[in-house]
C-alpha cells in the first residue's frame, strides 16, 4: 500500500522514473530500481571483459527442487548480464546458506574474499534476522561491519533485502527490518536492491499472485527470473554512472 | 493425648491469627488516613475530559488499521506523517486515565484498596493478552498447515515454533513470547503492575514523581535496560523507556495539565510545536521518496537515525509533546464539538479502551486473514478496514448500554456473584 501511495504522489509530483525496461511483468517494478550510487570495481571489471560476482545469501536467494538453482535469481542475473554486457565473461558465484543471520554472514566475508576476487558482492539478508526477532540495533551493527570489511578489500556492495510474503506478515515484522536496511544504504551509501518493496509492487499490481498456496515452482520462477533481470539492470546503471560521473559519484 | 495437646496448640495459633485478621481491616483504614491531609492539596478536575476518549478512541482505529499488513487505508493513520504514531496517544492517554481513577480511589479508599485495583486490572489486561494468543496461536496454525510455497520456504521456517509448545506456552504465559502486534498489551501490564508506588508517590511529590520516571527513561537508555524477549532479543516495547509517556501521563492527569496549561499554550511553544511537525512530516516524506533523502544533510541524519521505538526515541516523544501542545491548543477542554454526534463513535471507544483494544487486535488479525484467504483487493481492503472500525464501535455501543442497563438498577445484577463463579 505505501509503494502505492508512493507511485501515487510520485506521479503528482513528476517524479516518477521513467518506464525503462521492456520485459513486461518485470517493468512493472522498474521505478523502484534506482542506481543511487556508482559501482567502480564493476565498471573496470566490465572494461577489462571480465566481470565475477558473488551472492552471499539464504534461503530466499535459491528455490529448492531438482534444478531449483537454474532457476533462481543469481542464475537468471548471470544470464542476463551476458546478454547486456556482450563480449564480457560474466561469473556469479553463490554462497547460499539457509538460516544465517546478517552477523554470520559479515563473519563470512574474510573467508568469500580468501577464495575469490568477485567486483561485487550480493549481500542478501534480513529474513533471518526478521524471523529471529534479532534486536535491530544488533542487526544494523552487523550491517555496518560487513560493509566495512568489504569496502577494506575493495569491493563493491549491494544489499538485497527480505521477500515480500505476504502470507506470513502476520508472523514475521519484515518491515522493520527492510528500514534498517534502507538507512545503513543510505547512511554509507550502498546501493540497494529494494526486493521487499519490488514484491510488494508486484503483488498490489496483480504481476505475480504472491497469496496462492501451490506446489507448482512456475510463479516463483517467473518472480526470480524478474528479481535477476532488474537486478542486472541495476548493476549494469550503476556502473554506468562510475562511466560517466567519475568514481566518487553519488547523485541522486 | 499427643494428638490432643497439638490440636488445642493448633486451636490457640488458629485463634491468634483470627484476631490479627481481624484487625488489619482497621490498620487498613487508618493508612489512607495518615495521609489523606497532603493528598487533598492536590486539585484534581473531576468531570471527564472528553478529549481523552476522543483520542483514545482514534488512536484504537489508527492501531487496528496500522495492524493489518498491507492495508490501504493505513495511509490516513498519523505514523505516515510524522516520528509518533498512535500507541503514543494511546500509552500517554492510559496513564493520564489510570492516574485519575486510581488516584481518586487512592484518596477516598486509601493505599491498599487502590492498589488492588490497578493490580486486579494489570491482571485483567494479562487474561486478556493471553486470550489474544490463543487466537492469535489458532490463525498461525491453520495458516502453516494450509500454505505451502516453493517461494517462501525460507519464510516458513518461522512456524518451526509451533513445533515445541511445550517451551512456546510457557514464554508466552511469562510474557516473553510476544507474536507480531501483541507487544503493546504486555507492556501496559508492566506498566500497570508498577504503578501504586508511582502513583503514592505522585499524590505527594508529583514534580519528583515526574523526576523519578524522566530519571529511569535516561538510565534505561544509558545502560540498555530492558527486559529479555522469547526467542531472543528484548521487549519490542522496552517498558523502562515508554513508562515515561504512562508516568508523564499520569502526572498530568492529577493536576500536571493544569500546571503546564498556560505554557503549553503559549504561542512560543505553539509556534515549536508548528516548526517540530512540519520538520518532522518533511523528513518522514524523504522516507517514501528517497530521491528527496540526500536534502537531509549528513550530520542531521546522524544524529537523528535511527529512530527508535523500541525505546522511545527522544525524537518521537517530542513529536508527541508537540501533537499534544497543538490539541490543548485548538481544541479547549469546554469546545461544545465534543458533544456532537459525529464525534460519539470514537469517544464510545475510547471509554472502553481495554475491550476495545483487544477486540481491535483480534479484528486485525481477522482482517488479514480474509485479505489472504479471501481477496486482498483494494475494495476489500477498505471494506475489512470499515467493517473493523464499525465493530467497534457496535461493540462500545454494547457495552455502555450495558453498564447503564446494570448501573441503573443494582438490584438486578445477581445478589452473589461470587456464587455463580462470575465476578461481583
Amino acid at each position: 500500500m505505501r509503494t502505492a501511495f508512493i507511485t501515487l504522489l510520485s506521479t503528482m509530483l513528476g517524479v516518477g522514473a521513467a518506464f525503462a525496461g521492456d520485459d513486461g511483468a518485470c517493468a512493472v517494478a522498474q521505478n523502484l530500481v534506482h542506481a543511487d550510487y556508482a559501482l567502480p570495481q564493476v565498471a573496470s571489471a566490465i572494461q577489462e571483459q571480465h566481470l565475477e560476482i558473488a551472492v552471499v545469501g539464504t534461503g530466499s536467494s535459491t528455490l529448492g527442487g531438482f534444478g531449483g538453482q537454474a532457476k533462481a535469481y543469481p542464475a537468471r542475473l548471470e544470464a542476463a548480464l551476458a546478454q547486456k554486457l556482450p563480449g564480457v565473461a560474466v561469473k556469479i558465484l553463490t554462497y547460499v546458506k539457509p538460516r544465517q543471520t546478517a552477523a554470520d554472514m559479515a563473519g563470512e566475508f574474510d573467508r568469500i574474499l580468501a577464495d575469490a576476487k568477485p567486483a561485487l558482492i550480493v549481500w542478501q539478508t534480513g529474513t533471518a534476522d526478521a524471523m529471529r526477532g534479532v534486536d535491530p540495533d544488533e542487526f544494523k551493527t552487523a550491517l555496518e561491519e560487513g560493509v566495512e570489511t568489504l569496502r577494506a578489500k575493495h569491493a563493491d556492495i549491494l544489499f538485497v533485502n527480505m521477500q515480500y510474503s505476504p502470507r506470513t506478515e502476520s508472523v514475521i515484522a519484515a518491515g522493520n527490518y527492510a528500514d534498517v536496511m534502507r538507512f545503513v544504504a543510505l547512511q554509507h551509501e550502498v546501493l540497494l536492491f529494494d526486493r521487499f518493496a519490488i514484491m510488494r509492487h508486484w503483488s498490489e499490481m496483480g504481476t505475480f499472485d504472491l497469496f496462492a498456496a501451490t506446489k507448482n515452482t512456475d510463479t516463483a520462477e517467473r518472480v526470480h527470473d524478474c528479481l535477476g533481470r532488474l537486478l542486472a539492470d541495476l548493476i549494469v546503471d550503476a556502473a554506468k554512472m562510475t562511466e560517466t560521473a567519475g568514481k566518487d559519484a553519488h547523485q541522486p | 493425648m499427643v494428638v490432643n495437646r497439638v490440636l488445642s496448640i493448633r486451636a490457640t495459633v488458629a485463634r491468634g491469627a483470627v484476631s490479627i485478621l481481624a484487625q488489619v481491616p482497621s490498620m487498613l483504614r487508618t493508612l489512607p488516613q495518615l495521609a489523606e491531609p497532603r493528598a487533598l492539596a492536590v486539585a484534581v478536575p473531576t468531570e471527564r475530559d472528553l478529549r481523552l476518549d476522543l483520542f483514545r478512541g482514534l488512536a484504537l482505529w489508527l492501531i487496528f488499521l496500522d495492524h493489518i499488513p498491507s492495508n490501504i487505508v493505513s495511509w490516513i493513520t498519523i505514523r505516515n506523517y510524522g516520528f509518533s504514531d498512535a500507541t503514543e496517544i494511546f500509552v500517554f492517554i492510559s496513564g493520564y486515565t489510570a492516574a485519575f481513577v486510581y488516584g481518586r480511589a487512592m484518596r477516598e479508599r486509601g493505599v491498599v484498596v487502590a492498589s488492588a485495583r490497578v493490580l486486579k486490572r494489570a491482571w485483567q489486561v494479562y487474561v486478556a493478552h493471553i486470550f489474544l494468543f490463543t487466537i492469535y496461536m489458532a490463525e498461525i496454525s491453520y495458516i502453516s498447515s494450509s500454505f505451502d510455497n516453493p517461494l517462501y520456504g525460507e519464510e516458513m521456517g518461522i512456524f518451526e515454533f509451533l513445533r515445541q509448545p511445550d517451551v512456546t506456552m510457557v514464554q508466552a504465559l511469562l510474557l516473553k513470547f510476544k507474536p507480531a502486534n501483541m507487544d503493546i498489551l504486555p507492556l501496559y501490564i508492566t506498566l500497570l503492575a508498577a504503578f501504586p508506588p508511582y502513583l503514592w508517590l505522585l499524590l505527594r511529590q508529583p514534580t519528583l514523581a515526574l523526576a523519578g520516571s524522566v530519571a529511569v527513561y535516561v538510565l534505561s537508555r544509558q545502560f540498555d535496560w530492558n527486559l529479555p524477549a522469547y526467542p531472543s532479543g528484548e521487549w519490542t516495547f522496552n517498558p523502562f523507556a515508554w513508562q515515561l509517556l504512562f508516568g508523564f501521563g499520569a502526572w498530568c492527569g492529577l493536576g500536571g495539565a493544569e500546571r503546564i496549561g498556560s505554557f503549553m499554550r503559549s504561542r512560543v511553544v505553539v509556534s515549536a510545536a508548528v516548526a517540530y511537525v512540519l520538520f518532522s512530516f518533511l523528513i518522514v516524506m524523504t522516507w517514501y521518496f528517497p530521491h528527496y533523502s540526500h536534502y537531509v544533510p549528513q550530520w542531521l541524519a546522524d544524529a537523528m537515525y535511527p529512530i527508535d521505538k523500541t525505546n522511545l526515541d527522544v525524537l518521537r516523544f517530542m513529536h508527541f509533546l508537540a501533537l499534544a501542545a497543538l490539541t490543548v491548543r485548538y481544541i479547549p477542554r469546554d469546545w461544545p464539538g465534543l458533544k456532537n454526534y459525529l464525534f460519539r463513535p470514537a469517544i464510545l471507544c475510547g471509554q472502553h479502551s481495554l475491550e476495545i483494544f483487544c477486540l481491535g487486535v483480534f479484528l486485525a488479525f481477522a482482517a488479514h486473514f480474509v485479505l489472504v484467504e479471501v481477496s486482498d483487493g483494494l475494495l476489500m481492503q477498505v471494506a475489512v478496514s470499515a467493517f473493523g472500525v464499525a465493530a467497534m464501535i457496535a461493540t462500545a455501543a454494547l457495552i455502555t448500554w450495558y453498564k447503564r442497563v446494570e448501573g441503573r438498577h443494582p438490584g438486578s445484577r445477581p445478589p452473589h456473584a461470587d456464587l455463580a463463579g462470575g465476578d461481583a
